[in-house]
């Protein structure tokens, strides 16, 4: 370990030239680098060993560079992968799509109520987070309003005839896991974009105006672009963590809309296969880091991240 | 906020020194990285005691109970009785007759989930900080080929003459050395006939292949269920259940799941949905269904013709366990008769003291008189318990499970 943190501290001075009291960010820094290193390098470090062990729990485990535990993790269970990546996708275009408007009418429309609703927004956090997700078994329930309103509106047959559905019931169904994951992340995309559209100077928008822009245009041209770094630490904001999430799929899905984290979860605890469940862990890190970084480069917003 | 448009030439030749130093660095600090993954392995269990035999002198820890009059238990949520201000009348009337306190912790809610909480401690030999818990059978078994509990002391257990002599013999634990039962229970289909237009459920067969029931039925997590009714359906006896059997009746369940004939594996939490009619028909525990069926009376529960499942779960007490004879005197204070139909009254799984029934019929005969409470010999006869696996088996059964019930 200690090569490594000398290798972060020892190449702190090389960059810029010296400032005078070079030691007191050091000292700042010190404990958010001890942070760091106690819970995430080190747990990183023996979750890649873990991944690269074979054994079992009766015979421990030793350390044997079995790689091939990778391509094990990837060829049986790369569905599950591909299916998290589209369900966070589609959690995160949800989000953005509910969470925009409202964003922009709590930052310029709610006058006196602004900071009434920004609270209502952040709300559901007060209750946990699995009784909230429980409550949506309640919402989407077979006898319930919701299920009755889509089936005599024809929505059920919608939702069926693209797949989101397997029947005419709404619970137990990537209809029912994708609400759930947009439900749950919502505040995540909410706050950063109201943050962005709250700064944005609406004279800009009178200018806009003055040059015959449209609405369309208003928004195109002006709005959106100076909200992108709202949007961006939104998207990323919700993302990451949905891409990871099971409790959703395990709570409101069925047997053909597992995620990754389940499969994590019963490689670890019922199978008790570590290495494969490291494996997948890391793979899971790998995805998100390269499409957060490809994200970010094609979004050109990387200072504002 | 200005930033540098014309990028100094000093400071460029700056940043690309830093970065080969630093690239250099990152190599090194790499190839210790490398040196760290190696020492991050873990000994397992028989690389410290001789092969086979767990190694007891590191089980036993000076045992602290008569200055120490405290027993720390963990146990299922919901496994025990309660009265009407919260208390549990069967652990205060143990404190009050031998004056120890009892820390009564529900944090056991997944036979898995809870030995992934204890393995690291009991593997690093280490206290759990707990006396005694409650695991299912196969998790007896696999706590006993792990060397992770200790033996009980019969002589702290007089009541064990109470023990119901059908339990008295199983295969993972001969002689029941080293645990004993708390409750136990049946696995059978329950089924909802508001969500099945009036019909009975009452085969697996017609649970896995009925299409009115298509996308409205579940399963358990719990493999030994859930593959077990299948097997005996299929007419095996699953105390004696072969690798091929097991496979052949997984590729059934594989289908009925491919088919979305089933809509998922639960825990406990089956319950709410079969009450709602969201689930039409389920595999279900008997001690649950007699707990639905005080709010749902409608609800419907058939046990195989040819065979039931049976599980236990049983007191165990694991190594260095600080107050060991007080989680004896606690089991002994169990197998009292008097004290198990307080629980069994509450709880309606299937207690494992005789004697129990005798009680009851005087106090609250509906619960002395339903069969999935007390069963008939009749039933009793028909009971299976899943064989106890070898380490490789088990491994290889619960991937293969995992692969249909996540795949």
């Amino acid at each position: 370990m200690a090569a490594l943190t000398q290798a972060t501290v020892g190449a702190a001075p090389v960059g810029p030239p010296r400032r005078r009291g070079g030691l007191v960010p050091l000292i700042l820094l010190a404990p958010a680098l001890v942070w760091l290193v106690v819970f995430f390098i080190l747990p990183t470090i023996s979750l890649a060993s873990q991944s690269l062990q074979t054994g079992d729990i009766d015979n421990g485990y030793t350390l044997t560079w079995n790689f091939a535990t990778y391509v094990d993790a990837l060829s049986r269970y790369w569905p599950q992968f591909l299916r998290s990546i589209i369900y966070a996708a589609s959690a995160t275009l949800g989000t953005l799509l509910l969470g925009y408007p409202l964003a922009w009418f709590i930052a310029h429309r709610s006058g006196r109520h602004k900071t009434t609703l920004l609270v209502l927004v952040v709300a559901p956090f007060f209750t946990n987070f699995l009784i909230r997700t429980l409550a949506w078994q309640i919402i989407l329930t077979d006898g319930g309003p919701v299920a009755g309103f889509f089936r005599a509106t024809g929505l059920t047959t919608v939702l069926q005839a693209v797949g989101l559905t397997d029947n005419d019931s709404l619970l137990y169904s990537q209809f029912a896991v994708i609400c759930g994951l947009v439900y749950n992340f919502l505040p995540f995309m909410v706050l950063p974009l109201y943050t962005s559209l709250e700064r944005l100077d609406t004279r800009l928008l009178d200018a806009a105006g003055d040059l015959y822009a449209n609405g369309w245009n208003t928004f195109w041209k002006v709005i959106w672009p100076l909200s992108l770094p709202g949007v961006v630490s939104g998207t990323l904001l919700t993302f990451i963590p949905a891409a990871g999430d099971y409790i959703n799929s395990k709570l409101l899905g069925n047997t053909q809309t597992v995620m990754i984290g389940q499969i994590i979860d019963s490689q670890f605890l019922r199978v008790l296969d570590y290495p494969i469940a490291a494996a997948l862990s890391f793979i899971l890190m790998a995805a998100i880091i390269t499409l957060v970084a490809v994200y970010v480069r094609a979004a050109g917003t990387e200072e504002l991240v | 906020m200005p930033g540098p448009t014309q990028t100094d030439p000093l400071l460029m030749s700056f940043a690309r020194g830093a970065l080969t130093r630093r690239s250099a660095l990152t190599g090194l600090a790499g190839l210790a990285a490398a040196g760290l993954l190696t020492a991050c392995g873990s000994p397992g269990r028989n690389s410290t005691a001789t092969s086979g035999a767990p190694n007891t002198a590191q089980q036993a820890a000076p045992d602290k109970s008569d200055t120490d009059k405290v027993v720390n238990w963990s146990n299922w949520p919901e496994y025990i009785d309660v009265d009407d201000k919260g208390n549990h009348p069967s652990i205060d009337a143990f404190t009050k007759s031998t004056g120890i306190k009892v820390n009564y912790n529900e944090d056991y809610n997944d036979n898995d989930e809870f030995f992934a909480k204890v393995r690291p401690l009991l593997e690093g030999g280490q206290d759990t900080g707990r006396d005694t818990w409650v695991s299912t059978d196969w998790m007896v078994a696999r706590l006993i080929r792990l060397g992770y509990i200790q033996k009980l002391d019969y002589a702290n257990i007089p009541n064990l003459s109470n023990l119901e002599p059908s339990l008295k013999q199983v295969q993972f634990d001969p002689g029941r050395v080293y645990s004993l039962p708390w409750q136990s229970g049946f696995a059978g289909i329950a089924y909802n006939p508001k969500a099945t237009g009036g019909k009975k459920v009452t085969t697996v067969d017609q649970l896995l292949h009925d299409p009115s029931l298509k996308g409205k039925v579940t399963m358990l997590t719990e493999m030994r269920d859930t593959v077990g009714v299948v097997l005996i359906e299929q007419g095996v006896n699953i105390s004696q259940v072969t690798a091929d059997q097991f496979k052949a009746a997984l590729a059934v369940i594989q289908a009925a799941k491919d088919s979305g004939q089933i809509k998922g594996f639960t825990g406990n939490e089956y319950t709410k949905p079969l009450a709602s009619g969201d689930t039409a028909a389920c595999l279900a525990w008997t001690g649950d269904v007699v707990q639905l069926r005080a709010d749902n009376p409608s609800l419907g529960y058939a046990l195989g013709q040819t065979g039931i499942p049976m599980f236990s779960d049983n007191f165990v007490i694991p190594n260095l366990a600080q107050h060991k004879k007080n989680a004896e005197l606690l089991i002994n204070h169990y197998y009292d008769p008097k004290i198990m139909a307080v629980v069994a009254d509450y709880v309606n799984y299937i207690p494992p003291v005789a004697g129990t029934k005798d009680i009851l019929v005087k106090k609250d005969p509906s619960v002395a008189n339903n069969e999935l409470i007390f069963p008939s010999q009749e039933i009793l006869a028909k009971t299976q318990v899943f064989r106890a696996l070898s380490a490789e088996e088990e491994t290889d059964f619960n991937r293969q499970f995992q692969a249909v019930v996540t795949g």
